[in-house]
C-alpha cells in the first residue's frame, strides 16, 4: 500500500525528516509515536501533499506509484485521507454541503456519476450514528464553533463518509476525553479491513488500547529509531522516549 | 502566497465572459446626442401625455445645471453625453398575440441566456416581463394577475393604460432633482416596469423582469415603479445580462418603491452585465438610483442584490423608514474581478418611531478588482427607539485587489441603537488545502468557500434565484462559487 524510502523533507529551510523508511501493507494499522518536534505531523503533511513542505530526498510509493508527484486532490481521490490535528473552519459551508462536494469530486475523478441526494442523506445519517453525532451537525458550518472533540469526531466522520484506502490520523486523540476516544476508535475500527490501511500518529499509548496496531514505530529527530509490535507502545509508556532509543 | 495558488486563482478569475454575443434586430433609434428635441422625440415616439413630456423637460433643464458626482471610489474616463444614443427600440413588426409571434432571433437570444418565455414558467410560478433594449417585447401571466387587480406591465404601457397612477406616483420617492444620474434618467428614460398591488392583495407569484442591453452605443435608462397599497405584498426579481462590447456603455436606471401601511415589498436583483475584458477594456457603467419608501406604518422593504457584472457599479439601494415600526433591509453580494470597480451600499433613513433596519454586505474582490462598501445610517430626531444592525464583510482573492468600507452613521436620537461590524479576510491556504485533501480541485474549493461567505445573502433570495446567483458567481470567478 505505502512504501516510504529514505524520505528527507524541509520546512522553512530547516530539515525535519532525515531519512524515513516505512512500509505499510494493505490491511495493516501502524502507530507512529514520538516526542514533540520529532517530525510526526511533517510526515503526515508530506504524505497528503501540503505545500510549504519541501522533499529533498527519497521517494514514496502508494499502490506502486510515486505519491509525491500527485496534487493533493489527486491523492485524496486515489484514497489517501488525512485526519487533521487542527481542522480548519469554513464559515457558511455546511457539513453536508462540504461532504457532498467532496464525495462528488472523488466520484467524478473515478468516472462515476454523482451521488443521489437521498442516498447521500441516508449514508450521512448512518455514519453519524456510528460516531454518535447529533444530526444538527449536518447543517452547521464546517468546524465553526465546534469544540475540540467535535472537530476530531467530525474528521473521523468524514473519513467514514469518504471510505479511503489509506488513512493518516494526525493526533486524532489529543483533546479527547476517554468516552470520545472510544467513539472515535470505534469509527476507525469499523473501517478496518483487508483493503484499508491506517497510519495512526499519537502521543499516547491509551489510544492504542482501542485501536490495536499491527506495528508501532518510534520517531525521533526525523528518523524512525525503533519499530516493533503493539507491546512497544507499552514499553514506551513505561520508560519514555529516551528509554527505548 | 505560493505560486501555485496564484496561478489557480488567476486561472479561475480570467474566465471569459460567457454571455458575450449580439443579436441583430433592426433598431429604430434616435440620433446621437441630447437636447430638448431628443426628449420630445422620445416622448413622441412613446405617444406620451403632456404631463410626462413636461416632467422630462423639467428634469433635463435641471440636469443641465448639475455636475457629475466625483466622491465615489471609482475611476473612469469622462463620459461624453453627446455621443450617446438615448432611444433605441426594436421595430414592432405587428401586434403580438402569443409568444410564438415573438421574433425568432430574439427568442433564441433568450434561450441562450437561459430565459424561458414559454409555458414552462407557468409551472415554476414566474411571470416574466422581458425588456429588450428599452421596449417590452412580451408579458406573460397578465391574465392571472389581472384577476387580482395587480398591474404588472412595461412602463410605457402603464403610461398609456394608467396615466393617473404614473402622474400620481412618478418621482414620489426619487424626485427628478435627486442626483445627476437619476435626473438624467428622468429626462430620457425609455422604458421599464410598472407594478401596482392593490389593497390587501398578496401577489401569488414572484414577478420577474429580465433586462438586457442590446444595441451598440445605447445608453439604457430604465425606470421601475412599484406601488404596494395597504396590506399588500409583492416579491420582485430583476435579472440582467448583456452582450460583449468594446465601448463603455452607460446605464443609469431609477427604481422607486412605495410601501403603504402594513405593505411589504421584496426586491431582488442579479446583475451580470458585461464587466469589460481582462485588461479592463469595455464594460458597462452602471449608475443606478434605487430607493424605497416605507411610507406607511408597519411597512417593510427588503433589497437583495447580487452584483457580479459591470465595469463600474455605483448603486445604493436605500430605504426611507417614514412609517412607525417600518422595517428596511439590505442584503448584498458584490463581486469585482479583473479591473471591475464597485462602490455600493445602502442608505437607511430612520424617520418614524421603532423603525428597524438590517444591512448585510458581502464584498468579494479578485484580480485587480476594487470593492467599496459605502453606507449611511441616519437616525432623525423623531425616530425614537430606532435600531440598526450593519455587518460588512470583505473577502479578498489574491493580492492585487482592494476592499474598502465607508460606513457613515448619523444619529440625532438618544434612544436609537446602531451596531456596526466589519471584517476583512482572505481565503487562507489551510482552508484550500483542507478542501483539496478531501478531493476537491482548487477551483471547486474557492467556489465552495466564496459561496459559504455569501450564504447569509443567498438565503434571502427566492429559491430558483439563489441557484442562479450561485451559478453566476461560478461563472464570474470561473467555476468558482457553486
Amino acid at each position: 500500500m505505502l512504501v516510504i524510502k529514505n524520505l528527507h523533507a524541509k520546512v522553512g529551510g530547516k530539515e525535519i525528516l532525515k531519512g524515513i523508511h516505512l512500509e505499510l501493507k494493505k490491511g495493516e494499522v501502524h502507530a507512529l509515536m514520538g516526542p514533540n518536534g520529532s517530525g510526526k505531523s511533517t510526515l503526515a503533511n508530506v504524505l497528503s501533499g501540503r505545500e510549504d513542505y519541501e522533499v529533498t530526498q527519497g521517494e514514496v510509493l502508494y499502490e506502486g506509484k510515486s505519491l509525491l508527484h500527485m496534487a493533493p486532490e489527486e491523492r485524496a481521490c486515489k484514497g489517501v485521507f488525512q485526519s487533521f490535528q487542527y481542522p480548519v473552519e469554513i464559515p457558511g459551508v455546511s457539513v453536508t454541503n462540504f461532504l457532498k462536494t467532496a464525495v462528488n469530486s472523488i466520484k467524478k475523478y473515478r468516472g462515476e456519476s454523482e451521488i443521489d441526494a437521498l442516498d447521500f442523506l441516508k449514508l450521512m445519517k448512518e455514519k453519524m450514528k456510528l460516531l454518535q453525532m447529533d444530526e444538527v451537525f449536518m447543517s452547521r458550518s464546517l468546524n465553526v464553533g465546534f469544540s475540540g472533540g467535535e472537530k476530531k469526531r467530525n474528521e473521523i466522520f468524514q473519513m467514514a463518509m469518504l471510505e479511503p484506502k489509506l488513512s493518516i490520523l494526525d493526533e486524532t486523540d489529543s483533546g479527547l476525553d476517554i468516552d470520545a476516544i472510544k467513539i472515535v476508535s470505534q469509527g476507525v475500527n469499523s473501517l478496518r479491513g483487508p483493503h484499508t490501511s491506517f497510519l495512526v500518529i499519537t502521543h499516547y499509548q491509551r489510544l492504542l488500547n482501542y485501536i490495536v496496531p499491527d506495528k508501532v514505530h518510534v520517531l525521533s529527530d526525523g528518523k524512525i529509531i525503533r519499530s516493533g509490535g503493539k507491546d512497544l507502545a507499552l514499553l514506551l509508556e513505561e520508560k519514555g522516549y529516551d528509554g527505548v532509543g | 502566497m505560493p505560486q501555485e495558488k496564484n496561478v489557480a486563482i488567476k486561472k479561475i478569475t480570467e474566465q471569459e465572459y460567457k454571455y458575450g454575443f449580439e443579436t441583430h434586430i433592426e433598431s429604430e433609434q434616435a440620433p446621437c446626442g441630447l437636447n430638448e428635441d431628443i426628449i420630445r422625440f422620445i416622448s413622441k415616439k412613446k405617444k406620451e401625455p403632456l404631463f410626462l413630456l413636461e416632467w422630462r423637460l423639467k428634469a433635463y433643464r435641471h440636469w443641465l445645471k448639475m455636475e457629475e458626482p466625483t466622491w465615489q471610489h471609482v475611476k473612469y474616463a469622462p463620459i461624453d453625453y453627446q455621443k450617446i444614443i438615448y432611444y433605441s427600440a426594436p421595430k414592432p413588426k405587428k401586434e403580438l398575440k402569443s409568444l410564438d409571434e415573438v421574433d425568432p432571433e430574439l427568442r433564441s437570444m433568450f434561450q441562450k441566456l437561459g430565459i424561458s418565455l414559454d409555458e414552462q414558467k407557468r409551472f415554476s410560478g414566474v411571470a416574466v416581463d422581458a425588456v429588450l433594449d428599452s421596449v417590452s417585447v412580451a408579458t406573460t401571466f397578465k391574465k392571472k394577475l389581472k384577476e387580482l387587480g395587480i398591474i404588472f406591465c412595461s412602463f410605457s404601457e402603464a403610461v398609456r393604460e394608467h396615466p393617473h397612477l404614473i402622474e400620481e406616483y412618478l418621482g414620489c420617492v426619487v424626485p427628478y432633482t435627486d442626483n445627476y444620474f437619476a435626473t438624467l434618467n428622468s429626462a430620457v428614460f425609455s422604458d421599464g416596469s410598472f407594478c401596482y398591488i392593490p389593497k390587501g392583495v398578496r401577489c401569488p407569484m414572484e414577478l420577474s423582469t429580465y433586462f438586457r442591453i442590446n444595441a451598440a452605443n445605447t445608453g439604457q435608462f430604465e425606470r421601475t415603479l412599484i406601488i404596494a397599497e395597504e396590506g399588500s405584498y409583492v416579491s420582485y426579481l430583476e435579472g440582467c445580462t448583456a452582450p460583449m462590447r468594446d465601448e463603455n456603455q452607460l446605464h443609469a436606471a431609477v427604481v422607486e418603491l412605495l410601501a403603504k401601511d402594513n405593505a411589504e415589498i421584496k426586491y431582488a436583483t442579479v446583475q451580470n452585465w458585461y464587466p469589460g475584458d481582462k485588461e479592463g477594456k469595455g464594460g458597462i457603467y452602471n449608475f443606478v438610483t434605487k430607493r424605497g419608501k416605507c411610507a406607511g406604518k408597519n411597512s417593510k422593504i427588503s433589497w437583495t442584490q447580487v452584483e457580479t457584472g459591470s465595469a463600474i457599479t455605483w448603486k445604493y439601494p436605500s430605504c426611507i423608514l417614514k412609517g412607525d415600526n417600518s422595517v428596511g433591509e439590505f442584503y448584498s453580494v458584490a463581486l469585482t474581478n479583473n479591473y471591475q470597480q464597485a462602490d455600493t451600499g445602502t442608505k437607511m433613513i430612520h424617520i418614524g418611531k421603532n423603525t428597524r433596519s438590517t444591512i448585510i454586505s458581502k464584498g468579494i474582490a479578485a484580480g485587480h478588482g476594487q470593492n467599496t462598501y459605502r453606507g449611511l445610517v441616519k437616525i432623525q430626531k423623531g425616530a425614537d427607539r430606532a435600531q440598526n444592525y450593519s455587518q460588512c464583510d470583505s473577502l479578498l482573492l489574491g493580492s492585487q485587489c482592494g476592499a474598502h468600507t465607508f460606513p457613515y452613521i448619523e444619529s440625532k436620537n438618544k434612544t436609537a441603537r446602531v451596531e456596526h461590524e466589519a471584517t476583512t479576510s482572505k481565503i487562507r491556504d489551510d482552508q484550500l488545502f483542507y478542501c483539496r485533501q478531501r478531493g476537491m480541485s482548487e477551483e471547486d474549493a474557492v467556489s465552495l468557500i466564496v459561496n459559504g461567505f455569501c450564504k447569509e445573502v443567498f438565503r434571502k433570495l427566492p429559491m430558483e434565484f439563489a441557484v442562479e446567483a450561485q451559478k453566476l458567481l461560478d461563472v464570474s470567478l470561473e467555476g468558482a462559487v457553486g
